[in-house]
């Protein structure tokens, strides 16, 4: 099977999933399975930091994901983080099958700020072609407006463009070709 | 290029480990991990890490100091950052006097940790490029490369090796375009200096004073628009070599200012009262005959023996002819190649020509002509009608009418007539006349001619 299954971790809203399901469609020719929610694994919660540790939710995704699917993307609410790293917007496993990405940080109200839906829906966007890209060995692109150019904090998400530069997508598409067979 | 630069993660925490390495595979980097110190010198002894990040704190076996220390024996180059948590910042501090490059506070915002590691590789990078341009500049300039068969030459080239470890202080005398500098920095980059700078001054372009805060820098406020302190020449090349181009030419004040520098190795900033001392060997190079300098009281006798400890006296290309033909040779070569130009030899009968001409500017007047020859060269080699603008010029020494004046009043019309040819543009009238720049101001200066 060539599928990606789609993984709402916690409570997802449909609306977020139908955003993801349509950008991931645009770039990527595979069947996309969404599969039912799963819940956050209790050992990833740290409590010192009030956050949740990415590699523990992306090894619950490794294990309850079906062995056939092709690439498992999990979608969270929560703010991920890593030992070294005080947060993520999401994280991959470099050519590899899982990746991960948060809706915490992407929200206008994290900041401060009042909601604003068409804001959120790029953002995500942005970031699952981000992460998805990664999947398939694209590393970080030093063209600002890639959607693989590394983003540190929310500024340099919206100063990507909701699509890969010329370069990344090249790549991508040969990448893409060589592991899927559509 | 990022792949160029392997990157080691030790921690004790596989967690920490993987999810750090993962985090940098995805901005391009080849990323090893160790759990221990032990481990993390094996893999240090396989692989030329750029950076490795230690943690500070490892239970059981080596801690991160002492791991850090152990990957720096194997690999002295790398550089390492510890990684604390905010409770042992104080031993992270102490780390860095041990030799760590950086300490970074767990966890720290991604931005931070991704501008350390391209501030760290971007330098490595610069070190990477000036090691190869050392290497470069000390082949380009070994004394294999000054081209002759000329016995006098091969017996200063003998000097220059016999010389180049000393410290003494060399004079090297000459006509403009003689290769006085490329003697120089084949002094210098034949001896144990050749690491350390070597810095060419020419000492007639510039006035007393700009000489001045040139030589030995200025400190804040010392004139007008001293906005902060600067280094001056002998600073900079402090470990290394100076080389004095045109001493002839310097002012009274600086011939003392310098002697005391040659006396004492140190020397006070304009406008500063705390003095510098340094390391610098000094060569001296001028196309004057000093001594007659000092016979007229124009140069101060105890700086010209200090100066003149040893002395080399290059020879003038026409007392060098044989030379014509190889140096004539190597210009095709190489100009032909940098100018990415067809033209492989140069015929029998121009080189005739070639040697027969005086050659007042000497070999920089030959390679400019090779040079000029080249550009509107449309053969394979170079042949007698190449060069025939440079009889046309009147400067071959046959078939030329001498007008009845003085040599100084020849100089300065071939002056004059070279910088209205030009339009005025000082370089391009040197490059003309086969001087450098500096002595053409020097000329200017002493035939009054404005430009």
């Amino acid at each position: 099977m060539n599928d990606l299954c789609l993984v709402p971790v916690g409570n997802i809203p449909a609306k977020a999933l139908d955003w993801i399901e349509n950008v991931v469609a645009e770039w990527f020719p595979m069947p996309i399975r969404r599969l039912p929610s799963v819940s956050i694994p209790a050992g990833a919660y740290d409590e010192k930091r009030k956050q949740y540790q990415s590699v523990e939710i992306m090894k619950m995704l490794a294990q309850s994901a079906p062995r056939d699917a092709a690439r498992v993307l999990g979608i969270t609410d929560v703010d991920l983080a890593i030992p070294m790293l005080s947060f993520l917007f999401g994280q991959a496993q470099f050519e590899g099958p899982i990746a991960v990405v948060s809706l915490c940080r992407l929200h206008q109200e994290f900041y401060g700020l009042p909601a604003q839906e068409s804001l959120l829906r790029e953002r995500t966007a942005k970031e699952v072609l981000h992460e998805l890209g990664h999947t398939f060995g694209l590393v970080h692109c030093s063209e600002p407006t890639c959607a693989m150019s590394l983003a540190t904090h929310i500024e340099l998400v919206d100063s990507k463009a909701e699509q890969y530069c010329a370069h990344c997508g090249l790549q991508l598409v040969q990448r893409f070709s060589r592991e899927v067979k559509v | 290029m990022k792949k160029n630069w392997p990157i080691l993660v030790v921690d004790d925490e596989d967690v920490m480990c993987e999810s750090m390495a993962a985090w940098l595979r995805e901005d391009g980097y080849r990323v090893d991990t160790a759990s221990n110190g032990k481990e993390a010198v094996q893999l240090a002894c396989g692989s030329d890490y750029a950076i490795c990040f230690v943690d500070l704190k490892m239970p059981g076996g080596m801690d991160g100091i002492e791991t850090m220390m152990e990957i720096h024996r194997v690999r002295p180059d790398a550089s390492i950052i510890i990684i604390t948590a905010y409770a042992t910042v104080d031993t992270a501090i102490q780390a860095m006097k041990e030799g760590a490059q950086e300490y970074i506070v767990k966890p720290c915002n991604p931005q931070e940790i991704s501008m350390l590691v391209s501030r760290i590789l971007k330098l490595k990078k610069l070190q990477s490029e000036n090691a190869i341009l050392r290497k470069k500049l000390t082949r380009q300039y070994r004394h294999h490369d000054i081209i002759t068969k000329n016995p006098r030459m091969e017996e200063i080239l003998a000097l220059t090796q016999e010389v180049a470890s000393l410290r003494s202080t060399v004079l090297i005398r000459g006509e403009s375009g003689t290769g006085k500098e490329l003697v120089a920095r084949a002094v210098h980059f034949s001896g144990s200096r050749a690491e350390k700078p070597f810095i060419a001054v020419s000492c007639a372009a510039l006035t007393e004073t700009l000489l001045e805060s040139e030589l030995f820098g200025y400190e804040k406020g010392a004139f007008t628009g001293a906005n902060g302190q600067a280094k001056g020449k002998f600073e900079l090349a402090d470990g290394g070599t100076i080389f004095l181009d045109e001493i002839g030419d310097i002012s009274p004040k600086l011939q003392a200012d310098l002697l005391r520098v040659l006396q004492e190795r140190r020397f006070y900033r304009v406008g500063g009262s705390q003095e510098v001392e340094v390391d610098v060997r000094i060569i001296a190079a001028t196309n004057k005959n000093l001594s007659d300098e000092v016979q007229q009281g124009k140069f101060r006798e105890d700086l010209y023996y200090r100066l003149n400890v040893i002395e080399i006296r290059l020879p003038p290309l026409r007392e060098r002819r044989e030379d014509i033909p190889l140096l004539a040779e190597h210009f095709v070569q190489r100009i032909s190649s940098e100018l990415g130009k067809d033209v492989n030899g140069i015929s029998a009968e121009a080189l005739k020509l070639l040697i027969a001409y005086d050659w007042p500017g000497n070999v920089r007047e030959l390679e400019n002509v090779i040079e000029r020859a080249i550009v509107t060269c449309h053969n394979g080699a170079l042949d007698e009608s190449d060069f025939s603008w440079l009889q046309h010029d009147g400067v071959m020494t046959q078939g030329w009418e001498v007008p009845d004046v003085s040599l100084g009043e020849l100089e300065r019309r071939a002056i004059v007539a070279a910088l209205e040819r030009k339009h005025g543009n000082v370089k391009e009238a040197s490059t003309a006349l086969g001087i450098d720049r500096s002595t053409l101001y020097d000329k200017l200066k002493r035939y009054e001619i404005s430009h």
